[in-house]
């Protein structure tokens, strides 16, 4: 066995190890950690495939972003996973017969799978000839698929707009730092000496 | 590149202009702009939806054949364009007056129709998912708009985890065809699926339409419908039940006809079983209900039961019923929900049938409007309601779907009962606490307009049906 097999084994076992903890342990903060394992060996898997930038991608966006968010939200929020895991398990026996169901048919599916006459060719077609993964991926991305760039940008933007409208509350009464306010304040006016005569007090 | 950008400029337009009012407000008045921006907004998509209408003709395609502009697309767009500004200015006061008139609503209405626009002109399965993720997810934040509120918060939790189940579902499926097809190109997929069909591209098709069924709440994903409809505040209701379903419709009529038209036997069946299960599950079901959100609902699902049986007929004749009953669907929707919003009791909202009883002593011309409404959602000969149900039974029966035709007729029968129970509450219910409706002008407008269009509709239906006859020759070649 070569190098390249031996490692496409042992990403793949990780990948399917991580993934089936991630669903089946009882701590979430464990399922999360799981989790970020799974994403590395997924990310290994890319290297393998010689799709080196996506991998990084992977690790940066997802490891270093989005399952850190996880684990702080996992932390933060208060959520009895075990009370939504009992409740999960009376519809277990219906979810796994339509799990199982889906599996067969994808079985036959797959089992038989058919290609399209050209569909390599015109797979490969759109990818530029002469440039490096990570330049080929720029010029589809800016270039070709501009349009669905834009867009996804604007899906962001509704994102944002969308989180900010459902959780912004504008407190009344709340008192801010004015800085200039600050610099601005007159000893003269804020201070007043009092003469105290003795004995008597204000 | 100039070219291309060309084909798409209403849509850069609504999307430039919402990302201008969001700033615009952010920096000055923030809500208290709200009014304004939903009236400007409302302007901008009716003067859109003319100049879409009015100019260009002939067929253009941009980015590389991914978004198309062809009769079809202006049909569908200017149906949306136009429902979106009706039913924006038609909730306008009930929101103002509830306090939940955000200035991002507007906002996000602006782009979640961009969204829809996209759709219905896409021509490559990730320019679908595009518009489609931006659309839904515009329409999952204003779903839960009444962030205080149980119901709304709920409904739009539902909407959001079904939808992204549905998402998943149609990526998972247009990965297949992907796979098959090596392309995500429509052009590319109907030359590869040309009269053949193995199981894998099958199944791909299948999860696709899966999760086309989701977005216009056919049967068997029509779950979250009455939640959402119920749950949504009324304005938005109105919004969800008219312009994303003449877009994920054309989007529907999109996916089987430009990426497997060479593959009509395939889809038609199961077509024909969504429309068949739609149809009688909205009639049936709405039997027992008393909220009409809910209700309206239901309605909403048996309507699309019959859009997709004009689909699944798989002709040009098929696809041109289809569009004049989603259009006269919206129209009889925009009057509707112009009556609903107008419901309430001691300034607050009633959406329980049993308060319309004996409302046409109070006020005999909102009832006979309504009436008409309702007698046109039904299918009553001889308002346009009718019309549009004979033209896709005739579709469906010129198809080859007698059968379905047939269901359709008894289905139609089932469901005129309880849009016949609120005319019965109406005039010969029993003595209650009254109903007050007279706010709005607005809406009055609304409700007028629409109940004399079924009326008057039926001498010519205002040319629909030849602008759908051409529409649909240019989507089915």
């Amino acid at each position: 066995m070569t190098i390249a097999a031996i490692s496409f084994y042992l990403f793949a076992a990780a990948l399917l190890v991580g993934g089936l903890f991630t669903v089946i342990s009882r701590n979430p903060v464990h399922s999360v950690l799981w989790l970020i394992l799974s994403f590395v060996s997924a990310a290994g898997l890319f290297v393998l495939l010689g799709a080196e930038f996506v991998a990084m991608l992977l690790i940066i966006v997802y490891v270093g972003a989005v399952a850190v968010l996880f684990l702080f939200v996992v932390m933060m929020l208060d959520v009895d996973f075990a009370e939504l895991k009992a409740e999960m398990a009376k519809y277990m026996p219906l979810a796994l017969l339509i799990g199982v169901i889906l599996l067969m048919q994808f079985g036959i599916a797959f089992g038989n799978w058919q290609v399209a006459d050209g569909a390599e060719a015109a797979r490969r077609a759109v990818t530029p000839e002469g440039v490096k993964n990570t330049a080929a991926l720029g010029l589809l991305l800016y270039d070709q698929y501009f349009i669905l760039f834009q867009l996804a940008g604007l899906i962001l933007l509704v994102a944002m707009v969308g989180a900010i409208v459902l959780t912004l509350r504008h407190r009344e009464g709340v008192k801010r730092q004015d800085v200039l306010a600050q610099m601005y304040r007159d000893p003269a006016k804020a201070m007043e000496l009092k003469d105290v005569r003795p004995g008597q007090g204000l | 590149m100039q070219a291309d950008l060309n084909v798409i400029l209403p849509e850069i337009l609504l999307s430039v202009y919402a990302m201008a009012a969001l700033l615009g407000a952010v920096y000055t008045g923030k809500d208290r702009l709200a009014p304004l921006l939903v009236w400007v907004t409302a302007a901008l998509m009716a003067l859109l939806a003319i100049w879409i209408g009015m100019g260009g003709s002939g067929t253009r395609t941009a980015f590389g054949g991914m978004i198309n502009d062809d009769g079809f697309a202006r049909f569908a767009k200017v149906t949306i364009l136009l429902s979106a500004a009706a039913v924006l200015v038609l909730g306008q006061d009930y929101m103002e007056r509830r306090d939940i008139l955000r200035f991002e609503y507007p906002i996000l209405v602006a782009l979640s129709v961009v969204g829809m626009m996209v759709m219905v002109s896409a021509g490559d399965l990730m320019a679908l998912y595009m518009g489609l993720e931006l659309q839904s997810l515009a329409l999952y934040v204003i779903a839960s708009l009444r962030r205080d509120n149980l119901k709304s918060t709920e409904a739009g939790l539902k909407y959001f985890v079904l939808g992204a189940l549905s998402s998943g579902l149609l990526l998972f499926g247009a990965s297949l065809v992907y796979g098959f097809a090596g392309t995500t190109l429509f052009s590319g997929i109907i030359a590869a699926a040309d009269g053949q069909t193995p199981l894998g591209l099958l199944i791909g098709l299948v999860l696709v339409i899966s999760g086309l069924a989701f977005k216009i709440s056919a049967v068997p994903f029509h779950m979250w419908t009455p939640d959402v409809y119920e749950g949504a505040p009324t304005p938005i209701t109105a919004f969800f039940a008219t312009a994303p379903k003449v877009a994920a419709l054309g989007l529907f009529a999109r996916v089987v006809h430009d990426a497997f038209g060479g593959v009509i036997a395939d889809w038609q069946q199961v077509l024909a079983a969504l429309s068949l299960l739609s149809m009688f599950l909205g009639a049936i079901a709405a039997i027992g209900q008393t909220n009409i959100k809910r209700l309206m609902a239901y309605s909403s699902i048996a309507h699309m039961g019959y859009a997709l049986m004009g689909l699944a007929a798989g002709t040009a004749f098929g696809v041109q019923a289809m569009l004049v009953y989603v259009a006269i669907y919206v129209t009889m929707n925009v009057g509707t929900f112009a009556f609903i919003l107008s419901m309430e009791r001691d300034g607050q909202p009633v959406t329980d049938i049993r308060s319309l009883n004996l409302y046409s002593k109070a006020e005999p011309g909102r009832a006979l409007a309504m009436l008409i409404l309702l007698f046109s959602l039904a299918g009553v000969p001889p308002l346009l309601g009718f019309f549009g149900k004979l033209y896709v039974l005739r579709a469906a029966y010129e198809g080859g779907l007698a059968w379905l035709a047939v269901a359709g007729v008894v289905a139609s029968v089932i469901g005129a009962f309880y849009y016949l129970r609120i005319v019965y509450y109406m005039y010969f219910g029993e003595e209650g606490s009254t109903l007050e409706t007279g706010r709005s002008v607005v809406q009055w407008v609304f409700l007028m307009g629409s109940a004399a269009v079924m009326v008057v509709g039926i001498v010519n239906m205002f040319g629909v049906e030849t602008m759908a006859q051409a529409a649909a020759a240019t989507l089915v070649r």
